[in-house]
């Protein structure tokens, strides 16, 4: 692959992100309208359908990974991630718990 | 400087800018992530008011999803053309870029009005403060990509593809897909669990 086909793509590449993220779009869409599945399992394919699509376009149109060494692209997407996660789960986590202990007793 | 140093030490700078534009868009997804958390946890206050069940329409979330997404497929498609040298290519790709991008934003301020006018401001509740602030940020985000994309893409017009506008036409294209990544969260996490 050449310097200028790396740091831009390929018309392959970008065409398959394309597809996959329509579908998988799509498939998220269907899935709430559709009603075929409920509750957890619902909520986990929708996750899980969000997660496929990011990792589609991150590698297919942002080309991440695909740098030569060192790779500090992937290094700092790896630590704004890490910085990510423990900021929302740790949101979640807390008010969650605040959210149950304040609660009014009867 | 023999030309080839010359040619070495440009695609240096180059690949500097976009890796500093690179860490400029990490620190936005960690704004993006502050406003993500903010959502959830303040989701269910609605203060007696509408809730995200009332109120999202899932087919017009759709369509701007597609829109954007599209958008974000056509801006990779123009920065295909560059190794060809292709101006023209890449200057109509960009105008479909802006037109699917113009009209992403057409809907959410349709939507944002609709929602004022139908009396749920941001005012009301937790609820509607978090997600006019979540999506409101995004589509200002987008439109400022909208409005960079113009100040570049004139002067290509003009004086042609340069060194200098190829290494900001990329930045340019990192930021526009980072946008849709941004918007597969809001479209599953806000519109499709806000329904159910």
């Amino acid at each position: 692959m050449s310097k200028a086909a790396s740091e831009h793509g390929t018309l392959k590449s970008y065409w398959l992100g394309f597809i996959l993220s329509i579908g998988l779009t799509l498939a998220a869409y269907w899935a709430v309208v559709g009603k075929l599945i409920a509750g957890k399992i619902l909520i986990g394919t929708l996750l899980a359908l969000a997660l496929a699509q990011t990792v589609v376009q991150l590698v297919l149109f942002l080309h991440l990974g695909q740098e030569s060494k060192p790779r500090w692209n992937l290094l700092v997407f790896l630590f704004m991630l890490s910085v990510l996660l423990i900021l929302v789960f740790g949101s979640l986590w807390i008010m969650y718990h605040l959210n149950y202990n304040m609660m009014p007793t009867e | 400087m023999t030309h080839s140093a010359a040619h070495a030490h440009h695609h240096e700078v180059h690949s500097k800018t976009v890796f500093g534009f690179w860490v400029y868009i990490m620190t936005d997804c960690i704004l993006f992530s502050c406003l993500f958390a903010t959502y959830l946890v303040l989701q269910n206050g609605t203060f007696g008011g509408p809730s995200s069940r009332d109120l999202f329409d899932l087919r017009f979330a759709l369509i701007e999803t597609i829109l954007l997404l599209t958008s974000s497929f056509t801006s990779g498609l123009a920065m295909l053309s560059v190794p060809e040298r292709n101006t023209k290519k890449l200057v109509a790709w960009f105008a479909v870029t802006f037109l699917l991008g113009a009209s992403f934003v057409a809907m959410e301020i349709t939507e944002f009005t609709h929602f004022v006018q139908d009396g749920h401001s941001w005012e009301k509740s937790a609820f509607l403060s978090a997600f006019f602030t979540l999506v409101g940020t995004h589509g200002l985000h987008v439109s400022t990509g909208l409005l960079w994309m113009i100040i570049l893409i004139v002067p290509v017009m003009r004086h042609g593809l340069t060194p200098v506008s190829l290494k900001r036409l990329t930045c340019l294209r990192l930021f526009w897909h980072f946008l849709d990544v941004v918007w597969i969260f809001i479209f599953t996490l806000v519109y499709l669990m806000g329904v159910l």
